[in-house]
């Protein structure tokens, strides 16, 4: 651990007995991974907003569409929410707003599981559907299928941890908001606690694996349509004017120098 | 007053001859590529008929365009905001592949790959979807000219509305085209159901236009649209619909289905409108003053009040001036024989037509009267309740007046018009009886009967100031553009992703497509998206390689129709026509030959 004396993480590293092989799972590749993710949102933002969609096939099958796709996206999305709850806050804040842990389990369990249910039953229908509707099979690129492989195994984790891990308890009692919920809240502090995960159980270990390489593939992916979630359509006027801008579509920019003649500004008011 | 201007078409409906010339040339100019197999951004529909796509007219059931909630307020028909929103992931009213049909192509590689045997190969039609054989049972126009009629024509959703007061008789049956684009419409239900915001109207000629790179693929604009002319591309996962040629209108051109149609019964022209009744207009509680409500939106360009507001609002000159000679506003204000299409959506169509006064005079001449005569013609518009009232669904939301109105001063038109062309002096009494001067029915005429190229079409070409950004008018070349688009074929992230489709100047694009078209087409092979013949695609120049079997003398693959290696065997084995080379009375090949020659 020589090395890693000088390293900005040392800190961390020395507090308790963690291995390279820790500080690289749980530090080096969490940065490499986040790194990825943000660089590559922008990355593809501004290389490819041609092909920023959801990609829709619903014009292909809507039958099971119609079932699939609202089950696992509302269940996702509330098991999203439930890890903003589950990573993101501390355990003195629920405590402090009055919600005894016990409550806490018992909500995050029983919610936690209907999302995560409506999410898998939702998520095996569209593979199903995806690999049996020809046209929509043909309309499947390398990418969404690594992509889906990913999903379902994060999914698969996580459902695992949730059932064995919470409700079983199989293997003993963890409690992740102890753990796996300081050591995530520590990456984006900058308070690294590549410890914490390293004693967390294997099924937790390999959904935050899995979930971090998810996030990594996440740019390259049809995924990229999650940041697109048009919430500004609440508020903003029905219809939308647009002046003809130098950038609409079958047009272009003038070349550098060759700029119309343009008026100056007119000046108005008294000074 | 907020002076808007608008780029509108009018179209005559009775001089439509339902040859799809303006959807063919569109398609070659627009939606010809993968994805967009299935869309027709200008479609012809026999009417009565289902449409395309079919029944798009039963709003109960499409949910498109705009309603009144119950405090009378304007609201979607699909539902609101928030309903809208919660529906994203799978659009409940949507029209499935079905309701358009299945695009296909033939395998037409069997017919000259397979090999000799007793019965003809035949090509087979194969799905463009999913590449697998299928059974062709609907298409764009599936029935055309009243083709299925009664099953088929039944099921159209106007003709539902009329028959219940009056009873169909197919012996009596009448029929006409409708060809139908984007309405481009002042209210536009598209744009409002985009939870995006990529659908825009152009605040220069108000042509909706969807912006690709910000459109997510929520499809929720296909549902909102009451004429089901925005298309979901199923390949880049993007809207698509009828850009009204915008490249063209900027420098002055009319549509290409315009620019096309045999009949040269499209009108292009400027109209001017306020902006701030639009609202009020849309939301007028009784349908049948709908019609009302929208013209009263339009402003009367040569009304000097009008043309200072219009200045203000930085409308140029030269816009007013074409707004004044405009064929559209002609038709719609001065001769007030152009109505809009369903304006009961609430959307405030700016496509118009003018309707056929044909199913009228055709039955009237089949009674052996005379169909030229003011009286036969207008005892004939009254009685013939049918075509009126079917008239009335489709323009009026089923207010005969205006429909009557109008057949009335096309009826009178024609009778007036006869004298004039036998050389007697024109009946002042007949444009008298609908209401017009003897000058205004010659005016009329002479944009409805001679229609000459200049008069149809009154386009202002976009600012001088922007001249130098308009592709067309660039100083460059307008090839000199770095790596040029990316057409056909998959980008890292599925269908058309990636640089090459950014921002494409779009003549470029259609050089490059015309330019692949033409070089690396190859046999028909649905299993290879981009090894593709379809005809459609063809410009006629230069031969797409395999569509024709090898020659003779090139060493060709495959059993094609090869010589024999028996040498006793002609040289040549191409059917020739029976008529030979030679011209015969109708041209060449027409004469059958006498001499016994072999084909
Ligand atoms: S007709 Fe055109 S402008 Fe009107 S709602 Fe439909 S797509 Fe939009
Ligand atoms: S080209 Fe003209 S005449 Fe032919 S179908 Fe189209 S609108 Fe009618």
């Amino acid at each position: 651990m020589t090395t890693l004396a000088t390293h900005p993480f040392a800190a961390a590293a020395a507090a308790a007995e963690v291995t390279t092989a820790d500080v690289v799972l749980w530090v080096v590749l969490p940065y490499l991974f986040l790194t990825v993710f943000v660089l590559g949102h922008v990355w593809r933002y501004r290389y490819d907003k041609f092909g920023w969609t959801t990609r829709s096939s619903q014009l292909y099958e809507r039958r099971l569409l119609r079932w699939a796709s609202p089950l696992f996206h509302f269940g996702i999305l509330f098991v999203f929410l439930g890890h903003v709850l589950g990573l993101g806050i501390p355990k003195s804040w629920t405590r402090a707003l009055g919600v005894s842990d016990g409550l806490y389990h018992l909500m995050a369990i029983t919610i936690g599981t209907v999302a995560g249910v409506s999410t898998v039953v939702g998520l095996a229908l569209l593979i199903y559907r995806r690999r049996t509707v020809g046209p929509v099979f043909r309309a499947t690129t390398r990418m969404d299928k690594l992509m889906y492989l990913v999903l379902a195994v994060v999914i698969a984790l996580g459902m695992w941890n949730t059932i064995a891990g919470s409700i079983l308890n199989l293997g003993g009692h963890y409690d992740y908001r102890e753990g796996v919920s300081v050591w995530f809240r520590g990456i984006f502090r900058f308070d690294l606690h590549p410890e914490l995960m390293a004693d967390a159980p294997l099924g937790f270990q390999l959904h935050g694996m899995a979930a971090m390489f998810l996030f990594a593939l996440w740019p390259f992916t049809r995924l990229v349509h999650v940041f697109s979630v048009p919430l500004g359509y609440l508020w903003r006027p029905y219809v939308v004017y647009r002046a003809k801008a130098r950038t609409t579509p079958g047009t272009r920019p003038p070349r550098r120098g060759w700029e119309g003649v343009q008026r100056p500004k007119e000046h108005v008011g008294p000074f | 007053m907020r002076v808007m201007a608008q780029m509108a078409m009018v179209m005559n409906l009775d001089k439509c001859i339902g040859c799809h010339t303006c959807s063919v040339t569109c398609k070659q100019a627009w939606t010809n590529r993968t994805g967009t197999e299935y869309v027709w951004f200008n479609n012809v529909e026999t009417r009565p008929g289902q449409g395309y796509p079919r029944t798009y007219e039963d709003q109960e059931r499409w949910e498109g365009g705009w309603t009144l909630n119950r405090r009378g307020r304007l609201q979607l028909k699909a539902g609101g905001r928030l309903k809208n929103l919660l529906t994203i992931f799978a659009s409940p009213k949507q029209p499935s592949i079905d309701e358009y049909y299945e695009p296909w192509t033939y395998d037409y590689e069997r017919l000259t790959s397979a090999p000799l045997q007793e019965h003809t190969p035949v090509a087979r039609p194969k799905s463009l979807l999913s590449g697998q054989d299928m059974a062709v049972r609907w298409s764009a126009n599936w029935d055309d000219d009243l083709g299925g009629a009664p099953a088929l024509t039944q099921a159209d959703p106007v003709l539902q509305k009329v028959s219940d007061k009056v009873k169909l008789e197919f012996e009596q049956t009448f029929m006409f085209y409708l060809p139908r684009i984007c309405e481009h419409c002042l209210n536009p239900s598209c744009a409002a159901s985009c939870p995006s915001g990529a659908i825009y109207k152009r605040s220069e000629d108000g042509i909706v236009l969807v912006d690709q790179d910000r459109c997510r693929g929520w499809r929720k604009c296909v549902t909102g649209c009451p004429y089901k002319k925005v298309y979901f591309n199923h390949r880049t996962g993007k809207a698509e619909k009828c850009t009204f040629c915008f490249p063209r209108i900027e420098v002055g051109l009319p549509t290409v289905c315009s620019e096309t149609c045999v009949g040269r019964l499209r009108y292009i022209g400027l109209v001017l409108y306020d902006a701030d009744r639009v609202l009020a207009a849309a939301s007028e509680p009784d349908e049948t003053k709908l019609l009302a409500a929208q013209r009263s939106v339009f402003l009367d360009p040569d009304d000097p009040e009008v043309q200072r507001a219009a200045e203000a609002s930085g409308i140029p000159r030269d816009w007013v001036d074409a707004a004044r000679r405009s064929p559209v506003w002609a038709l719609i204000h001065r001769y007030e024989v152009a109505l809009p299409l369903h304006p009961e959506y609430r959307t405030l169509p700016m496509v118009w037509y003018i309707p056929p006064l044909s199913p009228v005079v055709d039955v009237v001449r089949e009674t052996g009267e005379d169909a030229e005569d003011r009286g036969n013609l207008f005892a004939a518009i009254e009685a013939l309740r049918i075509p009126v009232e079917y008239l009335a669904e489709l323009f009026t939301a089923g207010d005969v007046a205006p429909v009557t109105a109008v057949l009335r001063r096309l009826a009178a038109m024609r009778s007036y018009m006869r004298d004039i062309s036998m050389g007697r002096d024109g009946d002042p009494s007949i444009p008298a009886a609908v209401g017009m001067s003897a000058a205004e029915m010659e005016g009329m005429y002479r944009l409805l009967a001679l229609a000459k190229y200049d008069e149809r079409y009154v386009i202002p070409t976009a600012h001088a100031e922007q001249a130098h950004s308009l592709e067309e008018l660039a100083t460059e070349c307008a090839l000199d553009y770095e790596g040029g688009p990316g057409m056909g074929g998959s980008g890292p992230f599925g269908e058309g992703s990636g640089r090459g489709f950014h921002n494409d100047p779009i003549a470029v694009e259609n050089f490059h497509m015309l330019a692949q078209r033409q070089t690396t087409d190859t046999v028909a092979d649905p299993a290879t998206r981009k090894a593709r013949v379809n005809l459609l695609n063809w410009d006629g120049k230069g031969v797409p390689p395999g569509l024709f079997p090898p020659r003779a003398d090139e060493p060709g693959e495959g059993p094609g129709l090869r010589e024999p290696d028996d040498a006793a065997a002609p040289a040549v084995v191409q059917p020739r026509p029976v008529g030979g080379a030679e011209a015969g009375p109708a041209g060449a090949g027409t004469e059958p030959r006498r001499d016994g020659g072999t084909p």
